[in-house]
């Protein structure tokens, strides 16, 4: 297989955005000699990455999913929401900082909020547990989302996790019950729930934040069942074909929206939203906006019944979709 | 329909009258087990205690009354949502092997004459995972469970979500867990008995939102597959990943033994529908 082009020129492209971001600072701290060359690579960079994005296999995808620069829900919740109040702790336990949970305000609509946060050093990623959610982390959102579906307001969730903990310590708390209880539970919340996977849709640790009205996903994430090196192990004892299992998966967020999971796919700056993490974020606020309004106004029956039927069709072979089952 | 007997019908060979499956070796001790012997102590070793695991017809033999099975949506297609490199091939051809149509049966099944929708997993059947098919007869056993007004059994084995059905996979985690939701809703028991192994996306689904879980004796499960470990390099000490680490954290109801679970759940649906 013929290497592709992120891995050829992505290197290239991650040095000429560090340069960027150099000049820029330069440039806007008043000299003004440097700004030729600003636009000069700016221009450069724009085409590469346009290069780079005309031929992204899936494997290419997962990297992007995982760049160390990409947005993580804090920094989108940062950038689109208003007078954020964080809650903690699941009332039994303890507080897990893999989940971010809170109320606040998506253009003066009062909104719920939940997202999964990785951490970028090394000591926040520890704090975070890398986006690995523990028992106490769902329990938190279950929390959260009851209270948002009192209060009648909307339910927004990011989602970006490599899989739920599943250590011992995990184990003991019931993390596959915390799992399974979020999902049954999330399908009898009153209110509008919107889910975006902004990075790594992790299996059984994404979908337990998964149940929603509508299902969105960023251009360059993904959401498997299971990662393609695991895959690629597992299934071909070999996992250097994680290219090969990644395009099996079918683990894109186009490939998600053909296969009629998702709803919509939402546009990153080119290369990536760790290019352009502002422009990226503005995308994803007016998706979440525009889904909104499409939801407001449904009856809470209808609703529900609609969201129950959305999974209950979900990947059904022909004849067998909705037949008026319900 | 295959049936335990005719599974278990010996073939002649060239060693005469013997049937190779006359003698079975206890996989946790070694020890000859004679088949018949073993049949009546419910493929549980006479030696150690180990509790071999049982395919689907083995399972309705110890638990249900004599012939009181009735299927139910048995002719749901093989599901290749994904097109999956070399998966159909591979359903077909444990289909052919264990003469299961899919990792679930499902249907009707009654105990001392109390009806319930029962659904038993097979490990046999690709790891005993759970794709687009699985979902679907346990989605389909809840609701018709409602429209009869029948309370729900379902003996949990799985290896997790099929790999080949990927994302369409993940989604029967949801659909499963509403289903039972609804089950609650219409006022119905649903019973769930994790049996050896329980794994993965089964486990982090339906097969944790029994009204009341029962973890039979010795059967293992966990949230991560011993393969995901296996790849990933985890480190899972002995002893988490089992029935007697889940009872001991207050996660499940009762830790049974085998020839305890009929009567036990005979007394659970006396007093569900009483």
């Amino acid at each position: 297989m013929s290497e592709s082009k992120l891995t050829k020129l992505g290197k290239s492209l991650d040095e000429l955005d560090a340069r960027i971001s150099e000049l820029r600072r330069m440039v806007e701290a008043g000299q003004e000699a440097y700004s030729d060359e600003l636009a000069d690579l700016e221009e450069r960079a724009d085409e590469l990455a346009a290069e780079i994005c005309s031929g992204l296999t899936s494997w290419d995808r997962v990297m992007l999913a995982r760049h160390e620069r990409r947005p993580q829900s804090s920094d989108y919740i940062s950038a689109i929401i208003d007078d954020f109040v964080e809650l903690h702790g699941d009332r039994r336990f303890g507080d897990d900082r893999a989940i971010i949970a809170g109320i606040g305000f998506l253009d003066g609509q009062p909104v719920a909020v939940i997202g999964q946060e990785k951490g970028r050093t090394i000591s926040e990623r520890a704090t975070h547990n890398f986006g690995m959610a523990r028992p106490e982390g769902y329990r938190k959102t279950m929390r959260l989302m009851r209270f948002a579906a009192q209060m009648g307001h909307p339910i927004i969730i990011l989602i970006d996790t490599p899989g739920a903990d599943c250590l011992e310590a995990s184990e003991s708390r019931g993390i596959s019950e915390a799992i399974a209880a979020n999902q049954r539970d999330m399908f009898s919340l009153a209110v509008p729930i919107v889910c975006m996977v902004i990075g790594e849709g992790g299996s059984g640790g994404a979908i337990a934040l998964g149940v929603g009205d509508r299902l969105l996903m960023l251009e360059h994430a993904y959401y498997s069942v299971i990662t393609p090196e695991g895959c690629a192990a597992i299934l071909w004892r070999d996992p250097a074909l994680r290219e090969r299992a990644a395009q099996a998966l079918k683990l894109t967020a186009p490939d998600a929206l053909e296969l009629g999971v998702i709803d919509k796919v939402v546009a990153e700056t080119t290369g990536g939203a760790h290019r352009g993490p502002y422009e990226t974020a503005a995308n994803l606020k007016g998706a979440v906006l525009e889904t909104l309004e499409e939801l407001d106004g449904i009856s809470a029956s209808e609703l529900l019944r609609t969201r129950y039927e959305k999974f209950r069709f979900m990947g059904a072979p022909a004849g067998f979709g909705n037949t008026g089952r319900c | 329909m295959t049936s335990a007997d005719e599974k278990k019908a010996p073939a002649s060979d060239s060693y005469g009258e013997v049937p190779p499956d006359l003698w079975q070796t206890c996989p946790a001790c070694n020890q000859l087990l004679y088949s018949p012997d073993l049949e009546a102590d419910l493929w549980v070793c006479s030696k150690c205690g180990h509790h071999l695991r049982l395919t689907v017809w083995q399972r309705l033999q110890v638990t249900a009354d004599p012939d009181s099975f009735e299927e139910w949506d048995g002719e749901l297609p093989l599901n290749d949502p994904l097109h999956f490199p070399e998966y159909l091939p591979k359903a077909r051809a444990n289909q052919e092997s264990t003469g299961m149509t899919e990792a679930v049966l499902t249907g009707r099944a009654s105990i001392d004459g109390i009806a319930f929708g029962v659904g038993i997993m097979d490990l046999s059947f690709i790891g005993g995972s759970m794709g687009w098919v699985v979902g679907e007869r346990v989605t389909r056993l809840m609701e018709r469970a409602i429209a009869e007004r029948l309370p729900v059994v379902i003996f949990c084995a799985s290896g997790g979500a099929r790999m080949q059905e990927s994302l369409i996979a993940l989604m029967q985690m949801a659909k499963t867990s509403g289903a039972a939701g609804t089950l609650a809703q219409a006022s119905l028991p649903y019973v769930s008995v994790l049996t050896d192994p329980t794994y993965g996306g089964v486990l982090a689904s339906f097969a944790f939102l029994g009204d009341i879980i029962i973890a039979e004796q010795g059967a293992a499960m966990g949230f991560a597959g011993p393969r995901v470990v296996e790849v990933t390099g985890l480190r899972m000490p002995k002893g988490i990943q089992t029935a007697e680490f889940q009872y001991e954290h207050g996660m499940v109801d009762m830790l049974l033994s085998r020839r305890q679970i009929r009567p036990t759940l005979h007394t659970i649906l006396r007093w569900c529908t009483a």
